[in-house]
């Protein structure tokens, strides 16, 4: 029980760090169909840190590092949806697809390249190990092993909280997502809002990708990408009905139905319905799908989401 | 003389069809760039090498093999068009049928358990596959209508369903072959179900070369006339354009939203079919991500111009290089070179808009000047007189 509480809190830590990245995109009129792929460049670069960095810094230091290491590629992969659709007004739907398709090949190139290039040929896996790094995230509490990626979560979702609605900063943000030429015309820069709301969701989502690949194991494989994670976290989001608050709790829902696929071996009564192991795989997606069809109907999504702003349309 | 020449060239530039086209190849040579920079970051040594095999993919063999490669990059563009077919089909709508990968997963499920586990010959599996795939667009387009569910949401969660649920329906008894993740060939589980070759696999010199690829040429002229000379097809579009003004004019907009996801849905599960009834490839029940067809197949589609015909040469081309990522020079390169190349060339796709507007400024501005210039001379030769 104590298993899938910890699972659950993990889960729900990604998924609510991934979340508000995409909700503070949106929030500035930016959809982020991207964070998927922004999830697995951040991966990337944290999982680089945890590898080059020698364990003798210190568990401070390593955490830092491998924090800073994954929002700094986070943010660099979505300077990608930026540039196309906030500066060349590209359309967000095919860009951030295409950052998805980008970041999972670019990954695996790369990995493997060093990959193969450190073994002289001998491995041409995309996978990275990083076992003893891992060992600094973890304090064992009991039997409960706390992971200090759930206060980090935690203090983002107070942080984006008090950003969002009580900061000058937050609030124009979210004018620009609602009706930026009505924050144009009191002197708002929406271009610069909405780079910072991409930015921002770069930075959550990257930090969502190192939480998630070292959520439960010690090694990833890139070219595997981060298995819809992404998606399920704009389904949180939207569940969420953007807001910080209720993200939280969406987050934990679905991060309970996920942590369930990777205990229901060690809880008897779920063992012994006997069900393949591939219908708890589903089951976030399904459960998503069901939420999302109640919950669709009065949305409450940015109004001016989705639209290149044009100065020019007053 | 001059001057005649300059208006043609002036308007083959204004020519939208012509634009989309010189973007395209930009957008393919910006890609390759980006691809043989990568090559070189990586190893400057045999990055010429590699990035030429991408290119010449079937190419790269000698000439008795040379037909056999074409061969199997045909039967894999069939699914590649179809998939794209689905995409741009959705897209006339308004809607980005990102499930497209689904459709195409579910499809692969239905064809397979009809062709392995029921030995049911080729044609029902082939309507089996289609009707699976139009089954889940049609999902994602009562959600939409009925729920308000963004399709993009649906679709992708859709995509992680339908793979789960293929994979533990292919991995039975029966249908997955003992020794491996793979479900048994075709050939030994069923060999009625195999599609006929029509001799096309001696022109080749390819045997699952067959009935699919005329098929598939088909089916892309279909979409096209359907979408272009047909009440239905100028009802979706009107609704992609502006969907209020579709409602006014009394189109019904919720029928053609589901009834257009049902149709994109069918074209992805018929890409399946076409694909797995040629016997080329079984499908492996322990992938665990969503395979790239439907997503390559948005490449291919926003490539192709969002044209039924264009995307012919569009899904050739990826395929073609997708294909000839096998050649890379593998002692330092992955084949995934060209994943990257293909979604390099649909990110860049995503400028195309812009591209398009910037020679319309360009060719507006030289109009203007021109007329000025015109003008200018007009007035000259007033004072002379």
């Amino acid at each position: 029980m104590i298993l899938l509480l910890q699972y659950t809190l993990i889960f729900a830590s990604v998924l609510m760090l991934v979340a508000l990245g995409g909700c503070f995109a949106e929030h500035s009129g930016v959809i982020n169909i991207g964070l998927e792929g922004i999830m697995l460049i951040g991966a990337l670069g944290g999982a680089l840190a945890m590898k080059y960095i020698p364990t003798s810094v210190g568990a401070p230091v390593m955490i830092l590092c491998v924090i800073l290491a994954s929002a700094l590629f986070g943010m660099l992969a979505s300077l990608f949806l930026a540039v196309a659709a906030i500066t060349f007004k590209a359309d967000q739907t095919i860009t951030g697809t295409a950052i998805n398709m980008l970041a999972t090949a670019g990954a695996t190139v790369a990995v493997k390249a060093m990959n193969t290039a450190a073994s002289g040929g001998a491995d041409v896996s995309s996978e990275i190990t990083y076992t003893a790094a891992r060992e600094f995230f973890t304090v064992r509490i009991g039997s409960f092993q706390f992971n200090w990626f759930m206060l980090v979560a935690l203090v983002c979702l107070i942080v984006s909280f008090i950003t969002l609605y009580k900061t000058r900063f937050g609030l124009r943000l979210m004018a620009c997502g609602e009706h930026p030429q009505a924050a144009d015309s009191v002197g708002i820069n929406v271009a610069k809002m909405r780079y910072a709301g991409v930015l921002i969701s770069g930075l959550l989502g990257g930090l969502g990708g190192i939480v998630y690949i070292t959520a439960g194991t010690n090694a990833w494989k890139f070219e595997n990408g981060v298995a819809g994670f992404g998606f399920l976290a704009l389904a949180v989001m939207i569940f969420g009905a953007w807001h910080p608050g209720k993200i939280a709790l969406a987050a934990l829902l679905f991060g309970f139905f996920r942590a369930l696929g990777n205990v229901y071996t060690g809880i008897p009564f779920m063992a012994a319905l006997n069900l393949n192991s591939t219908v708890y795989n589903m089951l976030p997606y399904i459960i998503s799908l069901v939420v999302l069809a109640f919950t669709s109907k009065k949305s409450r999504a940015p109004k001016a989401e989705g639209i290149p702003y044009d100065k020019s349309q007053r | 003389m001059k001057k005649s020449k300059d208006s043609v060239f002036r308007r083959l530039i204004g020519n939208d069809g012509v634009q989309t086209l010189l973007a395209s190849l930009l957008c393919i040579l910006g890609g390759l760039v980006i691809g043989y920079i990568v090559l070189l970051i990586i190893e400057p040594s045999a990055a010429w090498g590699s990035i030429t095999a991408v290119i010449k993919n079937f190419l790269r063999y000698p000439a008795s093999l040379q037909g056999k490669y074409l061969g199997q990059t045909v039967v894999r563009t069939v699914p590649l068009l179809m998939c794209a077919l689905s995409v741009l089909f959705a897209y006339k709508v308004g809607m980005f049928n990102i499930g497209a990968a689904g459709q195409y997963v579910i499809g692969a499920c239905a064809t397979l358990y009809c062709a392995i586990a029921l030995k049911l010959p080729w044609y029902v599996c082939l309507l089996a596959g289609t009707a699976a795939g139009a089954l889940l667009g049609a999902i994602s387009g009562v959600l939409k209508t009925l729920c308000n569910v963004n399709v993009v949401i649906s679709g992708i969660m859709l995509n992680w369903i339908s793979l789960y649920f293929t994979n533990n329906l292919l991995a039975r008894d029966g249908i997955k072959r003992p020794t491996g993740p793979e479900t048994i060939q075709l050939i030994n589980a069923n060999p009625k179900a195999l599609m006929p070759t029509l001799g096309l696999d001696k022109l080749f010199g390819e045997k699952s070369a067959g009935i699919a690829i005329p098929l598939a040429l088909v089916v892309a002229v279909l979409v096209w006339v359907v979408l272009n000379k047909t009440k239905f097809g100028y009802e979706l579009r009107a609704t992609g354009n502006n969907p209020n003004a579709a409602k006014y004019a009394g189109m019904r907009e919720n029928r053609n939203i589901v009834l257009t996801m049902a149709i994109a849905g069918a074209l992805a599960g018929l890409g399946a079919a076409l694909f797995f009834l040629t016997g080329l490839v079984d499908w492996e029940t322990s992938i665990s991500s969503v395979p790239d067809m439907g997503f390559n197949g948005i490449a291919v589609a926003f490539l192709g111009g969002l044209s039924p015909l264009g995307s012919i040469l569009s899904a050739f081309f990826i395929q073609h290089i997708t294909s000839g990522g096998g050649g890379v020079d593998l002692r330092y390169y992955s084949s995934q070179i060209s994943s990257l190349i293909s979604s390099l060339i649909i990110f860049l796709c995503a400028f195309v808009g812009f591209f398009k507007l910037a020679i319309q400024n360009r060719i507006r501005k030289s109009d203007e000047k021109r007329a000025a210039a015109q003008a200018a001379d007009d007035e000259k030769g007033g004072e002379s007189k």
